[in-house]
């Protein structure tokens, strides 16, 4: 029952999710002449990580976090230095001040000096590893999958049946075992993958799911994090490959010499375009789920009726239901074509494809 | 006259669209065909359509 | 791509990476390992308890299978030694019948025997009585007619007469 009760709630949450932004957004629309113009920064400004965490940009709801610079030493300062980016921080003698979402040393002024060939700003970036917004989240939900998944393993001491959470947890794990590794990999050596695919599975699964909600934390449409994970996915592909695995790349077996030493460089392509199209895959699902419904939402403002309030609330409506199968789904895809590159490693006869 | 790349990048776009519309249609089929395999079907079907899903982003990006 | 070079963020990489390789060392030893065991020894046990309901199922059906051959059996028998009885009955009925018959006929055939015999005694006896009375008789009639003499000679020479004939 309760387990329900929470569910609803927080259906209701992620269907509610877009409107709240909507209202967050609904102050500056109305002040500014130039909407389409508000709405793509608006965009740019969602998809984009910050140094603070933001609730309610317009009300300046939030909390300011730590700034940490390797730059000709180390600097560690609260992001309220920087004042929402209007301000230069000053820290150990150096100045820095935020341009477009990045931090660059500058003069005591914060004078921005642009690049003409490149549009880029020629002030030197520090090296940033800065405690943003989605690092945050990460460790947030982080702390929040762990705590779920050690609740659960625990109610396990008790009796052999899981408490309501692990009850809604259970049969996702006993999915991935049996529908995505088992099959993609093999009884024999699955065993030694599932603590990642698992790990990888829930962590992708509720960072999308976060980055529904109205705190608007997107952290699976960066690239740093997707690169992440299917680096890892690339480490442990090549690292626990078998003889076999080799032999398909370099020597396939069963074809002709020619056509070997022609599959040879194709193959080893294979190897690294395969993680690429894993990392590109979930960021760019993400980053289009975020932008359409963002879009939309945007249109209401551009059209600014009430037949198009009604029609955009309802398609941004479908659309977060939609989205809602898509972190699913690709949590699903990821991890599954991980499972696939795994069993690919980790097959051992020779006429196995 | 120059093509600008984002034509290409759609026209990939328009490829993969046409080929997941493919797998799709074809997978619902086999599944109408014989219901008890939907799982295994499922399961190709999302494979195959992540994979042309991968050239159509590829395409996107290095346009 | 230039775009996504762009953006990509070193910092949020490398905190990234730690905390994704913290959580899953942590969730491997602290999680996913007791929940895998967990879930494989309830399903073993499930498995099992399957299998041996089973067994048990099959057991019952072997035990009443084996009961009801031995009711057959024993039914068969019972029918056997009924039949049997039913048997030795009829042929003890009619043996004693068999005998019966045999002793009264043999009763009877005695029985007449002795009949015929006293029959043929007392014809026996009456016919000696006969004799005797007859001879006694013809003795008398003799003894009277042969008072006077001739009549002896007379006789005799009427029987001398015969066998002159003869």
């Amino acid at each position: 029952m309760l387990v329900k009760r929470l569910f609803s709630i927080l259906v209701l949450t992620f269907l509610l999710s877009p409107l709240c932004v909507n209202a967050s957004g609904d102050s500056s629309a109305q002040s500014e002449p130039n909407v389409k113009t508000e709405i793509k920064e608006y965009i740019g400004h969602h998809l984009q990580d910050s140094y603070d965490f933001t609730i309610w940009h317009e009300y300046g709801i939030g909390f300011p976090l730590p700034i940490i610079l390797v730059d000709e030493g180390f600097h560690l300062f609260m992001s309220s230095k920087f004042h929402h980016g209007e301000a230069v921080a000053e820290s150990n003698g150096k100045y820095y001040k935020i341009f477009h979402g990045k931090i660059y040393r500058t003069d005591a002024e914060g004078t921005i000096e642009m690049d003409e060939a490149t549009h880029h700003p020629s002030n030197v970036k520090p090296l940033d590893f800065s405690i943003t917004k989605n690092v945050f989240s990460i460790i947030l939900i982080s702390i929040l999958i762990f705590w779920l998944f050690r609740n659960f393993a625990k109610s396990y001491q008790h009796s052999m049946i899981p408490n309501k959470k692990g009850r809604l947890l259970e049969p996702l794990v006993v999915f991935i075992r049996d529908d995505i590794a088992i099959p993609n990999i093999g009884k024999k050596s699955y065993g030694q993958y599932m603590p990642y695919l698992l790990t990888v599975f829930f962590f992708i699964w509720f960072l999308n799911l976060a980055g529904m909600t109205p705190l608007g934390i997107g952290v699976t449409n960066n690239i740093a994090v997707t690169f992440g994970l299917a680096l890892i996915t690339f480490i442990i592909t090549q690292f626990t490959a078998k003889k076999s695995y080799w032999a398909h790349i370099f020597w396939m077996p069963g074809v002709p010499t020619p056509m070997k030493v022609i599959l040879a460089p194709i193959e080893l392509l294979g190897v690294f375009v395969k993680p690429f199209a894993l990392m590109i895959r979930l960021y760019a699902n993400m980053t289009a789920g975020h932008v359409v419904i963002m879009s939309i939402i945007g249109l209401l403002y551009v059209f600014n009726n009430w037949f198009a309030t009604g029609a955009f609330l309802g398609l941004t409506l479908f659309l977060s239901v939609l989205e809602l199968l898509v972190a699913f789904l690709q949590a699903y895809i990821f991890t599954m074509l991980t499972a696939l590159y795994f069993g690919a490693a980790a097959a051992e006869h020779d006429d196995h494809h | 006259m120059e093509i600008p790349g984002i034509v290409g990048a759609g026209l990939i776009v328009i490829g993969a669209g046409l080929g997941i519309g493919k797998i799709g249609g074809s997978a619902m089929e086999a599944i109408a065909r014989q219901p008890e395999a939907a799982n295994k079907i499922q399961t190709a079907m999302l494979i195959a359509a992540a994979l042309i899903e991968g050239i159509g982003f590829a395409a996107l990006f290095a346009s | 791509m230039e775009k996504l070079l762009n953006d990509f963020s070193v910092g949020l990489f490398f905190w990234q990476m730690i905390v994704f390789l913290v959580l899953l060392f942590l969730l491997k030893k602290y999680a996913w390992t007791a929940i895998l065991v967990s879930v494989k020894a309830r399903e073993d046990k499930i498995k099992e308890g399957l299998e041996a309901a089973d067994k048990a199922k099959e057991m019952m059906r072997q035990m009443k299978e084996d009961n009801e051959e031995l009711l057959a059996k024993a039914r068969l028998e019972r029918e056997g030694i009924i039949k049997a009885a039913r048997e030795a009955k009829d042929k003890m009925i009619s043996d004693a019948k068999l005998k019966a018959s045999e002793e009264a006929d043999k009763v009877i055939k005695s029985a007449q025997e002795a009949i015929k015999a006293e029959k043929n005694a007392a014809m026996n006896e009456i016919k000696t009585h006969v004799a005797e009375l007859s001879i006694s008789i013809a003795e008398k009639i003799l003894k009277k007619e042969l008072a006077a003499d001739g009549k002896q000679n007379e006789l005799i020479e009427a029987a001398m007469n015969e066998s002159k004939l003869n």
